[in-house]
């Protein structure tokens, strides 16, 4: 298996060529000087630390060239930091380098294999000792240990049970029923179609009645953004067309990806793209997935105008908002 | 004896008499250490392990892991006013109002990204000089099991001061978690105790980035070290090294004073990177609202290669019987990373395989004379690589203007198309380069000296190599493919039918070297000159 040829000899360690400082006491000396000032370095890099922390107040800036106006505070605590650290170890290497002994040294070294005889040993022991606890001939023992060991781990498993609720229907529902007022996010006042130029995008949260505080699980599958184009420009079937509102269109906000806000409006192409994984959803085409690894478009949601004028959903979302999961089109 | 020699010798004698630790002490002060620089990449993981352990400490006796909703009144004037998690407000706090705080949370953070760049650099090492063959197998494996720890403890580390940039990445994961099949759904609502984003993940990962992972990852430390401790450090091929020896400097004193020195070295440069070098500035992302998102969200390094695969994943989703599969999350998301980490973890064993070689390994190789490990290896990073280039797609546009359509596509086609070409190119520099080692070796240095002989011809003289350069040069094993697979002199069938002709084949491409120069072919060429 082995290249038979034969290799060329070693010819050893290569000699051992003495340092400046071994040889001259002058350059020794100038060597343990120079350990010496790396470690005063860093005893002064700990004044400097100690110095800022106490004297330099906390909201000083200084400008300085690439970092623009810096924490005078925060910086000179880390230089002093950096240099109290940095120095010792500098100062240890050095004398390591031009002091210590620098003779290699060789040392032999064994296969990690233990002798054949040690492992004879160490298999008759074990036997001796598995044939005294009688495993093998106390087969009731070994069977009913093996059930109370396999079944004791289902204890801490059961435990976390409680680490939340199932997931019901929850994934497929959002706040969002028919009739539901639409409400500007942040500000929470309703909005009519003239509130909205052309061209325009806003975010929307379903109203919720008085008293009901809106958490962040709430946006996460409530999330709703606004665009009005001409309607004109629309490419849609009938049915889609209806769920618009004088050239309103709105869709949810959440990645129907990995769930991200798809925060990124185009106003030239109509696009909307998802700043996480780059989905690209043409507004004109209900949101149709025209780039990035997005599999489905996002979500719309009917809207039309109520008796005041006010926008309100036309009918909860036909899908589930958001990432995909196994059971999504069971509901 | 004075004062001083009395107490160390009355401290000893107490600890030795109740330990017996004198002998081990006495083995272990002179214990030798090989020398090299490279060598030097697993120390400064271990230490930036250790100032994430201080400086961690630090931040948790002012971080509050709760997400109960409070009102900022703090330093920081913009977000005075506004409603917030407890842990983004504490994380404020740390860095507006605790002296030394926001010093402290950069140094964690710079330390992390050491942390985990110096951990792959070793990694690269080990994988490329063979550190990882018989018999250092398993303690490749617990480097695999840290890298793969890291990850998951540096995502989770800065995902806990709850702002709009980590809230983002959590929303991602919990994608993941949700895509896998029957129980995604459940496994989300379990661990985020209920719909996303609920009111428990951050001090549930509290728990885990604090006590659990770094806990794991202490212990599988420990049990590297001792492994290299005990099974004696690898040394690069030269002169007077053999199998057989280890060649360097004793612990005590070169190395305790290099290797703790370097401790204080590594800390300081953190320190400073810290003071100087701005890191996660969470008060310009905001607090976290799953309804709002800042352009150019990008994870944190070592977490951009698996971004970037999900990022150049095709749009692939499969419908039917009422269920969803999220192919374009499965795949680039746990599939491939689970393969990825699989080969890897398995790479000793495979190559064992390939070469039929059990024998014990001390001597390191050159990368060149293991040409196809080396392919293998660049071939991967390849595709890690652009993986990663794909993950900051969307930085890459906005900075050089380039369509970010473009460079998905340049990604898709590539990770496909350039892995096989690293391949092919890099096992071919390896062997070119084996080749100038034997004509060096046979032919000596061109000195670039002409020299015009008597009857007119220009030669140019060669200078003969140093013997310690051509033994390192030569010193190398080569050893020749498996056989098997054919039929043996009776004309019986080997019986490892398929199997073994695949492992012959594989071990045919693996050992494809170029035949390094013998001392009989150096006799014959000095005989021809002379």
């Amino acid at each position: 298996m082995k290249n038979e040829l034969e290799p060329l000899s070693d010819p050893g360690l290569p000699e051992h060529v003495h340092r400046k400082s071994d040889v001259d006491p002058q350059a020794a000396k100038k060597a343990e000087r120079q350990v010496a000032i790396l470690f005063a370095l860093s005893a002064l890099g700990t004044i400097l630390f100690i110095y800022s922390y106490i004297f330099i107040p906390e909201d000083t800036l200084i400008f300085l060239p690439i970092f623009n106006n810096t924490n005078a505070h925060q910086l000179f605590l880390g230089l002093g930091l950096a240099m109290a650290l940095f120095f010792i170890g500098m100062g240890a290497v050095h004398w390591a380098k031009t002091l210590m002994p620098d003779h290699e040294v060789v040392a032999p070294r064994k296969e990690q294999r233990s002798d054949d005889e040690d492992r004879a040993a160490l298999v008759a022991a074990a036997k001796e000792g598995a044939a005294a606890a009688g495993l093998g001939r106390r087969p009731l023992i070994k069977r009913t240990m093996g059930l109370a060991l396999g079944l004791v781990g289902l204890s801490p498993l059961l435990l976390l049970r409680d680490l939340g609720p199932l997931p019901e229907n929850e994934l497929n529902e959002t706040n969002w029923k028919a009739g539901t007022r639409l409400v500007t996010d942040p500000g929470d006042r309703p909005i009519k179609p003239s509130d909205l130029e052309v061209g325009a995008v806003a975010q929307v949260q379903p109203e919720f009645p008085a008293g009901k505080v809106r958490h962040l699980d709430d946006i996460a599958q409530d999330s709703v953004l606004l665009i009005r184009i001409r309607p004109e420009e629309f490419n849609l079937d009938a049915e889609r067309l209806s769920w618009t509102y004088e050239g309103i269109i709105a869709f949810s906000k959440i990645c129907s990806h990995m769930g991200c806000a798809v925060a990124l409006y185009e106003q030239t192409t109509k696009h909307l793209l998802c700043p996480c994984h780059q989905s690209t959803f043409d507004v004109t085409r209900a949101a149709k997935v025209i780039f990035g690894p997005a599999a489905r478009p996002l979500p719309q949601l009917a809207i039309t105008a109520d008796s005041e004028g006010y926008l309100i959903a036309k009918a909860p979302f036909n899908e589930a908002v958001g990432p995909s999961f196994w059971g999504r089109d069971s509901g | 004896m004075s004062a001083r020699e009395r107490l160390a010798g009355g401290t000893a004698n107490f600890i030795d008499e109740r330990t017996g630790a004198a002998k081990w002490m006495k083995k272990t002060i002179t214990k030798v250490f090989p020398d090299h620089w490279s060598f030097m990449l697993g120390e400064i993981v271990m230490y930036s392990f250790i100032i994430l352990l201080l400086s961690g400490t630090f931040l948790t006796f002012w971080f509050d892991p709760s997400m109960k909703e409070v009102e900022y009144e703090g330093s920081y004037e913009p977000l005075n006013g506004v409603t917030m998690s407890a842990a983004y407000a504490s994380t404020l706090n740390i860095s507006f109002d605790v002296r030394g705080g926001l010093l402290m949370r950069q140094i964690h953070h710079w330390a992390a990204l050491i942390f985990m760049a110096a951990m792959v650099v070793h990694m690269l090492r080990v994988f490329f000089t063979g550190a990882f063959r018989k018999p250092r197998e398993l303690n490749w494996i617990i480097g695999v099991a840290l890298l793969t720890l890291g990850i998951v403890e540096g995502f989770l580390g800065y995902s806990l001061p709850d702002d709009l940039l980590s809230g983002t990445g959590i929303r991602i994961a919990e994608a993941i978690i949700q895509a896998i099949p029957v129980v995604g759904s459940y496994l989300s609502f379990f661990l985020f105790g209920g719909a996303f984003p609920g009111e428990v993940f951050i001090q549930r990962i509290y728990a885990v980035h604090i006590l659990l992972i770094p806990g794991i990852m202490l212990a599988l430390i420990t049990a590297h070290v001792m492994l290299v401790w005990y099974q004696k450090h690898t040394q690069y091929p030269g002169p007077g090294r053999t199998e057989k020896n280890v060649v360097g400097y004793p612990l005590m004193p070169v190395y305790m004073a290099k290797a703790g020195g370097f401790f204080f070295i590594v800390f300081g440069i953190t320190a400073f990177l810290g003071a100087v070098a701005s890191i996660n500035p969470i008060w310009i992302y905001g607090p976290y609202n799953p309804g709002q998102i800042g352009a150019g969200s990008q994870p944190d390094w070592y977490m951009g290669w698996l971004d970037g695969l999900v990022r150049l994943s095709p749009p692939l989703e499969t419908h039917a019987f009422g269920i969803t599969i999220s192919w374009n999350i499965l795949i680039p998301g746990l599939i491939i990373p689970g393969i990825i980490f699989t080969l890897m973890a398995f790479y000793p064993f495979i190559e064992q395989w390939m070469t039929g070689d059990k024998r014990e390994h001390h001597l390191l190789d050159r990368p060149r004379n293991n040409p196809t490990r080396t392919a293998i290896g660049a071939m991967s990073l390849t595709f890690t690589l652009v993986a990663l280039i794909n993950g900051g797609n969307d930085l890459i546009a906005t900075h050089f203007d380039l369509s970010i359509n473009q460079i998905m596509w340049f990604s898709r086609i590539g990770i496909i198309v350039l892995p096989p070409i690293a391949y092919v190119t890099t096992k071919r520099i390896c062997l070119s380069l084996q080749r100038a080692d034997r004509e060096l070796v046979l032919h000596g240095r061109e000195t670039g000296r002409l020299v015009m002989l008597p009857h007119g011809e220009y030669v140019e003289v060669h200078e003969p190599l140093t013997p310690e350069r051509a033994y390192l040069l030569t010193s190398h094993e080569q050893l020749a493919p498996l056989e098997i697979g054919a039929a043996d002199e009776n004309g019986v069938a080997n019986p490892q039918g398929l199997k073994g002709k695949v492992r012959s084949r594989l071990s045919q491409a693996h050992q494809e070297q170029i035949t390094k120069p013998t001392t009989k072919e150096l006799l014959e060429l000095e005989e021809g000159h002379h």
